[in-house]
């Protein structure tokens, strides 16, 4: 059975966070390159980049003997999208209750 | 510093989580949740009831400047332990996304920091996709506006 993967799944892990704002820093990076910056094994960062493939999160590209990854701009917009202005919403309203908050502790 | 609001939201479930660190300590980030004024100030709409406490309920009703009642919601308390947690229900009156569970966690992370968990469960996948996908709702924009008047003469953070 096929584990069906979805990208919210996909940005639910710390390390796959990473890969993505390492990638959205670096455009193009081989497999090696983005190992590399992480302490975790080498197979473990290989599972997360076909977890991100799948999704369609990230892209592969052939490039002789070495595998270039880089992001899928127009899906990485689609989860901004739909989470982002719930997220907003919820941001603006915290912030508002701790400026309250502090002035309240400022006023005692 | 991050001190951003996170939502967790995966994709063909029907709940969420919202995670958010403040820079409170835990009691002040508590009484937030406790005192019915302070509660009317950040949530931005006049609060009809507020009872903190077990078994206890609440409304809340925001009107336009004409008077227009233009958001309605209510709910329930079922666990109310100070500086700990709350279990309550949500409902937005006339909302396409039905009640809501509520299970709000308090935790207190140093001296002068807090965090608040909020874990929300939808009747389904899609009545939560319903309320994520809610465009911004004029009265709670009007109501942010006006709380932003407020606030603004004080609120240089």
């Amino acid at each position: 059975m096929n584990l069906r993967r979805d990208v919210f799944q996909a940005i639910a892990d710390p390390t796959r966070r990473a890969i993505l704002l390492l990638l959205a820093a670096s455009q193009t990076m081989t497999a090696g390159a983005i190992a590399a910056n992480f302490d975790t094994a080498r197979p473990t960062v290989s599972k997360h980049l076909q977890i991100l493939t799948e999704c369609e999160l990230l892209k592969q590209e052939q490039n002789g003997r070495e595998v270039l990854y880089h992001i899928n701009a127009k899906n990485m917009k689609e989860i901004a999208d739909f989470l982002e202005p719930f997220r907003e919403l919820w941001d603006d309203r915290f912030n508002k209750l701790e400026a309250i908050m502090k002035n309240y502790q400022h006023k005692k | 510093m991050e001190r951003k609001t996170q939502i967790q939201a995966e994709q063909g479930k029907p709940d969420l989580t919202i995670t958010r660190e403040f820079d409170l300590p835990l009691a002040l980030l508590f009484k937030a949740y406790e005192d019915p004024e302070i509660v009317a100030q950040w949530m931005g709409t006049k609060v009809l009831k507020w009872e903190s406490k077990k078994h206890g309920s609440y409304a809340f009703e925001t009107s336009d400047p004409k008077g227009n009642v233009v958001f309605k919601a209510n709910g329930t308390i079922h666990e109310f332990i100070p500086d700990l947690k709350i279990t309550r229900t949500f409902e937005m009156e006339n909302s396409p996304f039905g009640v809501t569970l509520e299970f709000l966690e308090f935790e207190g992370l140093s001296a002068n920091t807090s965090k608040l968990n909020m874990h929300v469960i939808y009747r389904s996948a899609s009545h939560r996709d319903e309320n994520l996908k809610l465009p911004f709702d004029y009265g709670i924009n009007m109501a942010h506006n006006r709380i932003e008047e407020i606030l603004n003469p004080q609120n240089k953070i």
